[in-house]
C-alpha cells in the first residue's frame, strides 16, 4: 500500500522533472537544428527534421568567413586573461585578509567588499568616461581591466572563505620550517587551493565569454569585437534569415555547453561558496 | 660563565633581528599582495563612482570640456521624464515577477530534484544549463521562439488553438512585452537559484526530515515546518541575488527589444544607454547612474541590515 503510494508519487516527480527539463533543453536543440534547415522549412515547422537533406551551408558560410575566426581568438584571448587576472589579482589580498594580521586589516577588506554594492551594468556609463580619459577605450584591456576589477570583489570574498578554512597546523609547520610569507602562500596555501582557485578562474571564464554590455561601449572597431557583438552584428545583417542567425547561435552555444560539461562542478562550487560567505 | 651569558645575549640579538626581519619581510608581502589589486580597484570601480556623481551636476556631451555647470538640473530632468517613471516600474514588474514566480519555482525544483530521486545529477545539470548561457545567445533564441511568422511559440499555439490569433508577442506595448522577457529572465536564471537551494538543502540532516516523518508529518508538512524555517538564510540570500539583478537588467532586454516597443520594456540600464551614451549626454547619463546606485545602495544596506542580519550571527 504504501510502497505503491511511493512509486506513484514517484512517477509524478519524474513527470514533472522530464517536463521542465524539455521546456531548457528544446529551445537549444531547435536552435542547432534549425541552422541545418532553409529558413524556409524551419518557419513552416521549427522542430521538425529538416524537411529535404541536412543544410550545413549555414554553419559552413559562417566557419568559411574570417571575422568569426577573429571574434572567436578575441573572445578567447580575452577570457583567458580576465580569468588569469582575477585569479593572480584576487588570490593574494583574499589571503592576507584571512592569514596576516596587520591594523586596519578589517578595513582594507570592507573597502573591497564595497565594490559587490557596484554592479558593472550600473558603474558601466561612467566607467566608459574614466576608460575614455585613461585612453582604453577601442583596446582589449579596457575589457579585460575593468572585468578584473569588477570581478575582485566576489573572487576576494570567495577564496578568503577558503584560505580561512586551511588548518592553522600546516601554516605554522611552515614557518618552524622556515618559509617566508610569501612562501607560505606559494608553496602551502596556494597548492591547497586547488579546487577554490579553479572555481574562481572557471566563474570569471563564463562572465567573460558572456560579457556583451562593456564590450559594446568600449570596442567599435570591427577587427577588435567578441562573439557577443558578432552575433548582433549578424543578426542586425541577416535580418530575417532565421536558420543563418540559428547556426551563429549554434557555434557559439556548442563549445559553451561542452565547457559546461566539464566545468559545471566548479561553477556550482564557486557560486555556492561565494553565496554561503556573501 | 661569562661565555654562556654573551652567548644567551648573542642568541637573544640574533633572534631580534630575525623577528625583526621576518616582520618586515611581512610588512613587505601585505604591501605587494595588496597593491596591484587596490590600484585596478581604486581606479576602476571606485573612481568612476566620484566622478559620475561629478559629472552629473554638468551638461556634457562628453566631447569637450566639462563647462556648462547645471546643479541639480539633471536629476530633475530624469525624476520629471515620464520614460523613466516607466523604466523604474518596470524593474519592480521584474522584481516583483522574480520573486512571486521565479524563486517558488526554484525552490521547487530544488526539493523535486532533491535526496532519493534517481538522476537527480542530470536533471540538476540540466536545469543549471542556461545559467552559463550568454545572454545574447538567450535572447536570440527566445527572439526566434517569439517570432510572430513560424516561432516556436505560435507554432505550438497553432496546433492547440488553431483559430486563435495569437498576439504579436514582443511587439505589443503594454504588460505582455515585460512577461515575455521575463518568461527568458525565469528559464536562463531559475537553475540557479535552484543549485543555491540545492546547497541550502544539503545542510539540513536527514535526521530531522525522518524523525518528523516516523511522526506522522505528511510531505507537505516536513516542507512548511521544518525545511523552508530552516533554509532560511538561503532564501532571504536569492531574494537579495533576485532583486539586485533585476535593477541592472540591460542584455536580455536590448538584445530582445531594445527597451521597445515605445520604451513599453525599458529599464533603468536600458534608459541610461539610450538617453545617456546613445545621445551623447554623458553628464545626463552620470546621472542616471547616480540614481542607479542610490537605489542599489540603500537597497543592499537597508536589507543587509534589516533582514539577512540575523544569517551572520556566526
Amino acid at each position: 500500500m504504501t510502497a505503491q503510494r511511493f512509486s506513484i508519487s514517484m512517477l509524478l516527480r519524474y513527470v514533472i522533472a522530464i517536463l521542465i527539463a524539455l521546456v531548457v533543453l528544446i529551445p537549444l536543440v531547435m536552435t542547432v537544428f534549425g541552422g541545418l534547415k532553409t529558413t524556409g522549412d524551419l518557419l513552416s515547422n521549427p522542430i521538425r527534421w529538416p524537411a529535404d537533406h541536412l543544410h550545413w551551408e549555414n554553419y559552413d558560410g559562417i566557419l568559411q568567413s574570417s571575422s568569426f575566426w577573429v571574434q572567436m581568438r578575441n573572445s578567447l584571448f580575452i577570457m583567458l586573461i580576465t580569468a588569469t587576472g582575477v585569479v593572480l589579482l584576487g588570490s593574494m589580498p583574499a589571503f592576507i585578509f584571512a592569514r596576516i594580521n596587520f591594523p586596519g586589516r578589517e578595513l582594507c577588506f570592507n573597502f573591497f567588499t564595497l565594490g559587490l554594492l557596484f554592479p558593472l551594468a550600473v558603474a558601466i556609463l561612467p566607467l566608459y568616461i574614466s576608460l575614455r580619459q585613461m585612453g582604453l577605450l577601442d583596446s582589449h584591456w579596457g575589457i579585460i581591466l575593468p572585468q578584473i576589477a569588477f570581478g575582485l570583489p566576489g573572487t576576494i570574498l570567495i577564496l578568503r572563505g577558503f584560505f580561512l578554512a586551511l588548518p592553522q597546523e600546516i601554516e605554522d609547520a611552515a614557518y618552524i620550517d622556515g618559509c617566508t610569507t610569501f612562501g607560505m602562500f606559494r608553496h602551502v596555501a596556494i597548492p591547497l587551493m586547488r579546487p577554490a582557485l579553479a572555481a574562481v578562474f572557471v566563474l570569471a571564464m563564463v562572465g567573460s565569454w558572456n560579457a556583451f554590455f562593456l564590450p559594446l561601449l568600449v570596442l567599435n572597431r570591427e577587427p577588435l569585437w567578441t562573439l557577443p557583438l558578432g552575433i548582433m552584428r549578424f543578426q542586425g545583417q541577416w535580418g530575417t534569415d532565421w536558420a543563418r542567425i540559428l547556426a551563429f547561435v549554434s557555434l557559439t552555444l556548442i563549445p559553451t555547453i561542452i565547457f559546461y560539461f566539464f566545468a559545471e562542478r566548479h561553477i556550482v562550487t564557486g557560486l555556492t561558496a561565494g553565496a554561503v560567505k556573501g | 660563565m661569562q661565555s654562556v651569558s654573551t652567548s644567551i645575549s648573542r642568541l637573544a640579538g640574533a633572534r631580534r633581528t630575525t623577528q625583526a626581519r621576518v616582520r618586515r619581510e611581512q610588512a613587505v608581502t601585505i604591501v605587494l599582495f595588496l597593491l596591484p589589486a587596490a590600484i585596478l580597484y581604486s581606479l576602476l570601480v571606485i573612481y568612476p563612482v566620484f566622478q559620475a556623481a561629478h559629472n552629473g551636476f554638468y551638461k556634457w556631451n562628453g566631447l569637450g570640456p566639462m563647462t556648462n555647470f547645471v546643479g541639480l538640473d539633471n536629476y530633475v530632468r530624469i525624476l520629471g521624464d515620464d520614460i523613466f517613471h516607466k523604466a523604474v516600474w518596470h524593474n519592480l514588474v521584474f522584481i516583483l515577477l522574480s520573486l512571486v514566480t521565479q524563486l517558488p519555482l526554484a525552490l521547487f525544483c530544488a526539493i523535486l530534484v532533491g535526496r532519493r530521486l534517481r538522476g537527480r545529477t542530470f536533471f540538476r545539470m540540466v536545469y543549471f544549463l542556461p545559467f552559463v548561457l550568454s545572454e545574447v545567445v538567450t535572447g536570440l533564441i527566445w527572439s526566434f521562439i517569439y517570432h510572430p511568422r513560424g516561432g516556436l511559440l505560435n507554432w505550438v499555439l497553432s496546433l492547440l488553438f488553431p483559430t486563435w490569433e495569437p498576439p504579436s508577442w514582443l511587439g505589443t506595448p503594454n504588460l505582455l512585452v515585460l512577461i515575455c522577457i521575463f518568461v527568458v529572465i525565469n528559464w536562463k536564471y531559475f537553475g540557479y537559484h535552484m543549485i543555491l537551494y540545492v546547497a541550502g538543502l544539503q545542510n539540513i540532516p536527514a535526521e530531522i526530515e525522518e524523525a518528523a516523518q516516523i511522526d506522522g508529518a505528511s510531505g507537505w508538512q516536513v516542507i512548511r515546518q521544518i525545511v523552508l524555517p530552516l533554509l532560511g538564510p538561503t532564501i532571504r540570500l536569492t531574494i537579495y541575488l533576485a532583486v539586485l539583478g533585476s535593477i541592472q537588467l540591460f542584455d536580455l532586454v536590448w538584445v530582445m527589444t531594445q527597451g521597445g516597443p515605445a520604451n513599453a520594456s525599458n529599464t533603468m540600464a536600458t534608459y541610461m544607454y539610450q538617453f545617456g551614451f546613445l545621445r551623447t549626454q554623458l553628464g545626463y547619463g552620470s546621472s542616471i547612474a547616480v540614481i542607479m546606485f542610490v537605489i542599489c545602495f540603500s537597497f543592499s544596506l537597508i536589507y543587509q541590515r534589516r533582514v539577512m542580519r540575523q544569517d551572520f550571527g556566526d
